[in-house]
């Protein structure tokens, strides 16, 4: 599903990614765990194609297709969606509207017919039940006002409604309490299938007890350091980043 | 070539279809001949077969603007005005002697109607309540619908030639009492050589059983549209009205300068919503209409109110201050605005708030957004009178550039001549946030279509305050209006 291949990349002029390699197949959840300042949010970033994010050299190839020039609207229409660490609020714009508007340019994207008002209700009416998600969250504008959990939550509706192929998961946890974050995890497991490659970029090994990984991969100084099982990251939350050259905060 | 360049060039390919208003309709027209003078004003007086006393009415009016200079306060710019070419009045051939019956009107100009959505039939809507619509066709009103349904709750709405005849003392009364033909240089032509527009006199204690619209198209080539509109509202009576501008695309531009007056006595209501969305112009500011408009309302009567909402998106040139004279004590005067400017389009728009009676209040919420090339400018007035005692405005002033080609500019003046007034203003001016615009691409929403969202979230305050059917048909034409602006 997704291949990334020596993948340099520069912020400013920076370089910050410095020659990653990772592959990612459908129905496998990896995680990416690293410190501060390490090129975790980077990496998420360059995968959905923001701009300032530049790559230099390498490839990210996704069901075989090269993304690095893809503009990011069409990378997200092809299955590739990004859980924001920080999602962005978006004042006078009701929720719903936004969603019916990034699933009907999907849609179009794929040649499907768009889902008209009746239609649209009826699918997102589904989804929140399903998630357990408040429908008062439909009416408000996005993210506007929403608290830490309600954001990560709406981000999470926004997966399932879209069904991607391919989630990036974004320091999901970060301001989270603990019930927030089992309430995320537990949507983010519903999603879960064989059919999606997920990837969880976190810099602490409590989200992995919720969602449990396939892989851990340990990102340090712009480069993959180290890759194994989900016990690597039990490992990292006892030992720290400190083998991997990175002082304890 | 980039995603985002590749949009360009496909909306570029596409920019002289996106004004899809801009057809022309082929029909025999009856014209005045070209120029301006005594004999025009003669002619067009003689053609609605006026009274005497507007025939002298629009001959001062004529003499006067002879004396006055062009205005050149205004930020935007343009070669000057050449008055002697253009035509001053046209009229379909049809039309004959005065508006028909609906199953005699042209069906050219019926079908005109028909592809610029506007129903120019009586049929309930879907949505329930009906809209009656005026259609004035360059210099004539072609039809009125649910006239007579009207008339059962003694609501009269019809062209403003109709109404001249129909009820002489109304007009005469208060035609030229809130906007006086010597108030500016485009209102003084106006007073000389309005041609129509629509009349609206709503009875005392009436509540108007359905919104009212005129629907104004300028057809003909080289013609100005000059249209007089005025609504009267007796006590405690409320009605809702809104109008609706498109004419065709032509290399020329095109010159319309209106003038409303609306009047509301004792506990009276009028709202009066406007979508502009006159031929803005090509994409390089070739052609397009000036759009130079006087609006003004009285609140004459104590606790009497009058609400302005605009969508100002086309024309290659607006020029306009819908304004509100808060005379009646405790009368409140609201002005909602959205302007969006794209290309070379220029905007010098805003509003006066003149409270002169007791706790006279007054609010205005503006929101520009610039984009291409364009420029626009807020220019507002408060102003406090001696007697106002206790009045209060609130204004709130904000301004959103899309590019880095733009301009937006606020100049609000405020006068208070009374201690006890308040007045607060509040501005903020802007870029389009690539934050926002990323989280909406990555969702798979193209770059235009984000723009269109975000922008339609900052006038959503504005956009809320315009009767449903026409919110949503204000929301795609800031997405229509904004095509073409990244880059």
């Amino acid at each position: 599903m997704l291949e990334i291949k020596n993948l340099h990349a520069t912020v400013s002029g920076k370089e910050i990614l410095k020659g990653i390699n990772l592959t990612v197949n459908a129905g496998e959840v990896h995680a990416i765990m690293g410190p501060n300042g390490s090129g975790k949010s980077t990496l998420s970033y360059v995968i959905s194609g923001k701009d300032g994010y530049e790559v230099t050299e390498g490839q990210i190839l996704y069901n075989g297709i090269d993304l690095t020039e893809m503009e990011p609207e069409i990378r997200a229409a092809e299955g590739v969606f990004l859980a924001f660490q920080y999602p962005v609020e978006i004042p006078g714009v009701p929720n719903v509207t936004f969603l019916k508007e990034a699933v009907n340019a999907v849609r179009r994207h794929r040649g499907e017919d768009e889902l008209d008002a009746m239609q649209f209700v009826k699918m997102i009416k589904a989804k929140t039940e399903e998630l357990g998600i408040a429908k008062d969250m439909l009416k408000r504008a996005v993210n506007v006002g929403f608290s830490g959990g309600e954001k990560k939550r709406n981000e999470i509706l926004q997966m399932a409604v879209l069904n991607p192929k391919l989630a990036v998961l974004d320091e999901t946890d970060s301001g989270l309490d603990i019930d927030a974050l089992k309430i995320v995890s537990d949507g983010v497991n519903q999603l879960r299938s064989d059919e999606r490659a997920i990837l969880v970029i976190t810099h602490y090994q409590r989200l992995l007890d919720h969602i449990v990984p396939d892989f851990v991969h340990v990102l340090a100084h712009g480069r993959i350091q180290r890759s194994g099982g989900k016990e690597l990251a039990f490992e990292l939350e006892e030992k720290g980043y400190a083998e991997y050259g990175v002082a304890a905060e | 070539m980039s995603g985002k360049a590749q949009t360009i060039e496909k909306v570029r390919e596409f920019t002289d279809e996106k004004y899809k208003y801009g057809f022309v309709t082929d029909i025999e027209t009856e014209s005045a001949p070209k120029g301006l003078s005594e004999d025009i004003v003669r002619f067009i007086s003689a053609k609605k077969d006026e009274p005497e006393w507007l025939l002298e009415s629009r001959l001062k009016a004529y003499r006067h603007w002879l004396t006055m200079p062009d205005p050149e306060w205004q930020k935007p710019n343009f070669p000057p005005i050449d008055y002697q070419d253009s035509y001053y009045y046209s009229a379909p051939k049809s039309v004959g002697d005065g508006p028909q019956s609906l199953d005699e009107v042209d069906p050219e100009i019926l079908k005109t109607y028909e592809k610029l959505g506007i129903p120019l039939f009586e049929q309930e809507r879907l949505s329930g309540i009906p809209i009656a619509v005026d259609a004035v066709f360059d210099s004539v009103s072609v039809a009125t619908t649910f006239k007579a349904k009207l008339e059962e709750s003694g609501v009269i709405f019809c062209p403003i030639s109709e109404a001249i005849q129909r009820c002489p003392e109304l007009v005469k009364k208060y035609m030229g009492s809130v906007v006086p033909y010597t108030d500016n240089k485009h209102a003084c032509l106006n007073s000389a050589v309005f041609t129509d527009g629509s009349f609206v006199y709503i009875p005392k204690g009436v509540k108007c059983p359905m919104e009212l619209s005129t629907y104004f198209r300028i057809n003909a080539e080289n013609t100005g549209q000059f249209e007089r509109t005025l609504i009267i509202a007796e006590e405690g009576s409320y009605v809702s009205y809104l109008e609706g501008c498109t004419a065709p695309m032509r290399d020329e531009n095109q010159l319309h300068a209106a003038i409303v007056e609306l009047i509301t006595m004792d506990d009276a209501e009028i709202k009066y919503s406007t979508v502009q969305n006159w031929y803005p112009g090509d994409a390089e500011g070739k052609g397009g209409i000036y759009n130079f408009v006087t609006k003004r309302g009285l609140c004459k009567g104590k606790n009497s109110k009058i609400s302005w909402t605009q969508v100002e998106t086309g024309s290659a040139i607006t020029w306009k201050y819908p304004s509100c004279i808060l005379q009646g004590d405790n009368s409140v005067g609201e002005f909602y605005s959205i302007a969006i400017t794209n290309n070379y389009q220029q905007a010098d728009t805003g509003t006066k708030m003149i409270h002169l009676g007791k706790n006279t209040t007054s609010r205005i919420i503006s929101k520009g957004i610039s984009a291409g090339k364009s420029d626009q400018m807020y220019r507002g007035l408060v102003r406090m009178g001696p007697k106002a005692v206790g009045a209060r405005n609130y204004t709130q002033c904000d301004s959103l550039l899309v590019g880095d080609q733009c301009g937006a500019h606020t100049v609000p003046y405020i006068e208070t001549k009374n201690k006890s007034a308040v007045v607060e203003h509040e501005a903020t001016t802007s870029k389009i946030n690539e934050e926002q615009l990323f989280y909406l691409r990555q969702r798979g929403i193209p770059t235009e279509k984000a723009i269109a969202l975000v922008v339609n979230g900052f006038c959503r305050e504005v956009l809320q305050q315009l009767p449903m059917e026409f919110a949503v048909e204000a929301q795609k034409l800031v997405e229509i209006s904004l095509e073409g602006s990244v880059g």
